[in-house]
């Protein structure tokens, strides 16, 4: 196959970010973490640590262009920019001239430590959050270094200078010069000047950080040429798909190999531990190939496995006193408080399985030197250090011998966070010694998915005799481990006896992060449970939390807020019903409101318009963070109202998006409206918060509608009906 | 071997005639910008247009293109200027990006067939397009923005 009009085809952007910066004049510094935070090295040190590899951060070239390396990982949340800007924020950089490049995968270098670990992981909201600090002392210290240089150069006492955006300037002289100026001439000292906290800006003062600055990816998103890691092509580059055991956990045993090398383009075939896979010269001959496999396979441990059976057992389970427990929070004396109560109240939940549904398809490439000794990988990932290290281990490579190139990810969601792909496709590549493009097939991606676990629980409280809840009891049962439980303990709610725990059972069925994860089946049982004793007490579901819990004054702000935001009060259509939720997730907490209407026929509920205050912190990029909420939001009503993986002997039963439904543009709400707490606090993480209060607005204003309780997610139409009718 | 037009601009291509044009316009010509989402016309992601009309470049094979006109994302405009593109910048749509070429070339469509489209009109044409992070309202008052605009 030929291409006949090369002028077609679109040269791939510089893929090269090292080799860009390489042989520029200017000054660089550079960054290293320590365990207590970000030094800055100036250019002595970094020379003398050339070996180690120490790679410049910051870059200020002579034409005054000021290049910042962001660790933030690029899956549409926006991070990329944030971190950038919140460096040029104390460097009061020309945001103008300010260029981004992705960080160079080196955990040592440009990870953030967390649990005594070094890593890149943007994983949880962490982005902003874990880098806020680190980067703005950064930034202070460069512009610190560019202080001194033009006081030098002018003879001046540094204090006496000022900086405006990409200059420093001389208010007694009126004399200015531009950053770009100074780095021509300028001298990074060896050891670079301390920034004490008190020196970082006020909120008062920030000119980039909490501003209307638009995301530097856009531009690329609306024209085709943001590279994802599936856009990447290489000199003889050959396409790789691969089928992996239906059964999670299985191994292929054999397959109709001589058939699939028989058929157009197929070079190879390849074992894999749990799949096989192919390799031609087109993908679309390496798809028709995989098609054609007709593999026997070594079941493995999940071979039986029914979830909804699965999901019934979890009862015994929560009943049996053998199960394996793991207590998550103890408080207080629940069973005193429990047998003292006046009033206690018990409910069940369920939730199915969910799948991310990144619209880029699992994929990335590797090229192995000819030497073998060295390799790249180029993959859009949300731990490049994490790719980088099990390519190398897939390789028998040091991780220092595998460059990583990070692309833009076509969504991420928590599945991007392993490596694991990528390892898959430079065991390929070394197979057939040429550059590998591994695409997983949708099919395949989600066969071979990991999934938001499912999970059973029971959620009990006891009240004394003024009606405050004084006891609390949460058990979830599931597989998962920590999946589980996160955002099982109500943070926002200050219970004095409380126990909480989890019954866990292992089936072998893959299971992974997933946009707050634990957070949506838990909150969702915590929050219908509190909505249940409002109404009890034949009390506003508000008026509740405030006069009988112990609610936290930044989780009464959110609600305060997101009342008045949405006239609580207010009488609605006929037909329509709110309904209130709160949640919290890495730091940040939100309250939030659902207006839905049933279709009672169908079963089919109506999302018509979602309102949310949250409380961030100071927000760094606002148009940013405002989509990563609505962004949730639309994730959380999707999941809510549409989304089940099911399996049954051990293999997933949905294969692409005709039977794994989600939202479209015709189930969106007229509205939705997102704002932030005022506050002058460190940011916490934005990209999962406005999803986990999905769950329980929904059911809460389902039972302002029609009395019922949706006990089950997702609530499919079938399950709406058969709560109308129990 | 086919022969058609991409982007204005003639192109032969050797390729067995069931490949799907996806694979044709991203492999064997380089442009990359439409993408992949689903194999099934389920998802858009590979929107582009035949003759001005918005298909579904994954399940359509090349061999049904002989003497045809292609516009990809990337023959939209060549300075990125198309009114829907100016209003995807100016209504911040994009997040991760993935779908937006199959949602602009679908909204594209919209837009000459019916240069003033209602908001029910805009999400019936749109309705096959999905977006996972949820960018459905942006792209509508976008969509509106280009209408009002061009």
């Amino acid at each position: 196959m030929t291409i006949m009009e090369r002028d077609v085809a679109r040269q791939g952007p510089e893929l090269s970010r090292r080799g860009v910066l390489a042989g520029l004049g200017g000054m660089t510094f550079c960054l290293a973490l320590g365990t207590d935070g970000v030094d800055l090295l100036g250019d002595a040190e970094a020379n003398t640590m050339a070996n180690a590899q120490i790679t410049p951060w910051v870059r200020i070239a002579p034409d005054g262009t000021v290049t910042i390396y962001s660790a933030g990982a690029e899956m549409g949340q926006g991070s990329m920019t944030s971190l950038a800007l919140i460096l040029a924020e104390e460097l009061d950089a020309d945001w103008s001239k300010v260029a981004i490049e992705f960080a160079p995968a080196d955990a040592d270098i440009y990870g953030y430590t967390f649990q005594n670990q070094k890593m890149m992981a943007i994983v949880g909201s962490r982005a902003v959050q874990l880098y806020y600090t680190n980067l703005r002392t950064a930034g202070a210290q460069v512009r610190k270094v560019l202080i001194a240089n033009a006081a030098e150069k002018w003879g001046v006492d540094a204090a006496s200078l000022r900086t405006e955006p990409g200059f420093v300037v001389n208010p007694a002289t009126g004399a200015r010069l531009g950053y770009g100026e100074i780095a021509a001439f300028g001298k990074v000292p060896a050891t670079l000047p301390a920034v004490d906290a008190k020196e970082l800006k006020a909120k008062k003062d920030f000119r980039l950080i909490g501003k209307t600055i638009p995301r530097r990816d856009t531009p690329l998103k609306v024209n085709g040429t943001a590279q994802y890691a599936i856009d990447v092509r290489l000199p003889g580059m050959v396409y790789a798909t691969a089928l992996h055991s239906p059964v999670h956990t299985g191994q292929p045993d054999g397959w109709n190999d001589a058939e699939i090398k028989a058929m157009p383009g197929v070079i190879a075939t390849v074992r894999l531990t749990n799949g096989i896979g192919i390799v031609a010269q087109h993908f679309e001959q390496a798809m028709a190939a995989r098609n054609a496999l007709k593999a026997t396979w070594n079941k493995g441990a999940a071979a039986n496995y029914d979830s909804a059976k699965a999901l019934e057992d979890y009862v015994k389970v929560h009943h049996d006193p053998n199960a394996q427990t793991t207590d998550i929070d103890k408080k207080g004396d629940a069973n005193a408080a429990f047998a003292n109560a006046a009033k206690t109240y018990r409910a069940e939940f369920r939730s199915d399985y969910g799948y991310h549904a990144q619209m880029e398809p699992l994929n990335a490439v590797v090229r192995i030197a000819e030497s073998g000794d060295k390799a790249e990988v180029w993959e859009g990932s949300q731990a490049p250090d994490a790719t980088r290290d099990e390519v190398a281990k897939a390789l028998g490579l040091k991780p220092a011998d595998v460059t990583m190139h990070q692309c833009y990810m076509g969504g991420g969601f928590g599945r991007r966070s392993l490596g694991d792909y990528a390892a898959e496709c430079a065991r390929i590549a070394k197979q057939v010694n040429r550059p590998v493009k591994l695409v997983w097939t949708r099919e395949e991606d989600i066969a071979h998915g990991m999934f938001r676990p499912q999970s059973f629980q029971c959620v009990e409280a006891a009240t004394d005799a003024s009606g405050k809840i004084v006891g609390w009891r949460h058990c979830v049962v599931g597989d998962g481990a920590t999946l589980l439980h996160t955002g099982i303990r109500p943070l926002y709610y200050e219970i004095p006896n409380q126990h909480i725990y989890r019954r866990g059972v292992s089936h072998g069925i893959r299971l992974k992060h997933w946009r707050a994860v634990g957070h949506v089946f838990n909150t969702f049982a915590i929050e219908s449970l509190v909505d249940q004793m409002a109404a009890d007490a034949g009390m506003d579901p508000i008026e509740f939390r405030f006069q009988r819990m112990s609610i936290t004054p930044k989780a009464r702000k959110c609600f305060e807020q997101v009342a008045e935001m949405c006239k609580w009060t207010d009488k609605r259509p006929d037909g329509r019903a709110l309904g209130i939720s709160v949640t919290e997730r890495s730091g940040s907490l939100g309250a939030g409101v659902v207006e839905i209407s049933l279709d009672r026929a169908s079963g089919k509920i109506r999302v018509h318009e979602v309102w949310t205050a949250i409380d961030g912190g100071v927000i760094v990029t606002p148009g940013a963070a405002t989509a990563n909420v609505e962004s949730a939001i639309l994730y959380g009503l999707s999941s809510m109202l549409h989304e089940r993986v099911t399996m049954k002997d051990g293999a997933v039963e949905q294969s692409n998006f005709h039977d794994y439904n989600l939202m479209r543009m015709s189930d969106l709400p007229e509205e939705m409206h997102v704002s932030f707490v005022d506050v002058d606090t460190r940011p916490t993480g934005l990209g999962e918060i406005g999803n986990p209060f999905i769950g329980g607005a929904i059911s809460n204003a389902f039972y302002r509608l029609t009395g019922k309780r949706l006990r089950h997610m997702p609530f499919t139409p079938e399950r709406v009906l058969e709560t109308l009718k129990a | 071997m086919v022969s058609f037009t991409v982007n204005d601009k003639r192109v032969s291509v050797e390729a067995d005639p069931q490949t799907p044009l996806l694979w044709v316009i991203r492999d064997h010509l380089g442009l990359t910008g439409t993408k992949y989402g689903c194999g099934a016309a389920l998802c858009g992601a590979c929107t582009v247009h035949i003759d001005g009309v918005a298909a579904r470049s994954c399940s359509v094979q090349v061999s049904a293109l002989e003497g045809k006109k292609v516009t990809t994302i990337e023959g939209l405009s060549p300075t990125s200027s198309h009114p829907l593109q100016k209003a995807w910048i100016a209504e911040e749509v994009p997040q991760c990006g993935y779908c937006q070429s199959g949602q602009i070339m679908q909204a594209a469509e919209l837009l000459a067939k019916n240069p003033k489209p209602s908001r029910a009109q805009i999400v019936e044409h749109m309705d096959g397009n999905i977006c996972r992070c949820g960018t459905y309202h942006r792209i509508i008052a976008a969509i509106e923005r280009a209408s009002k605009e061009a």
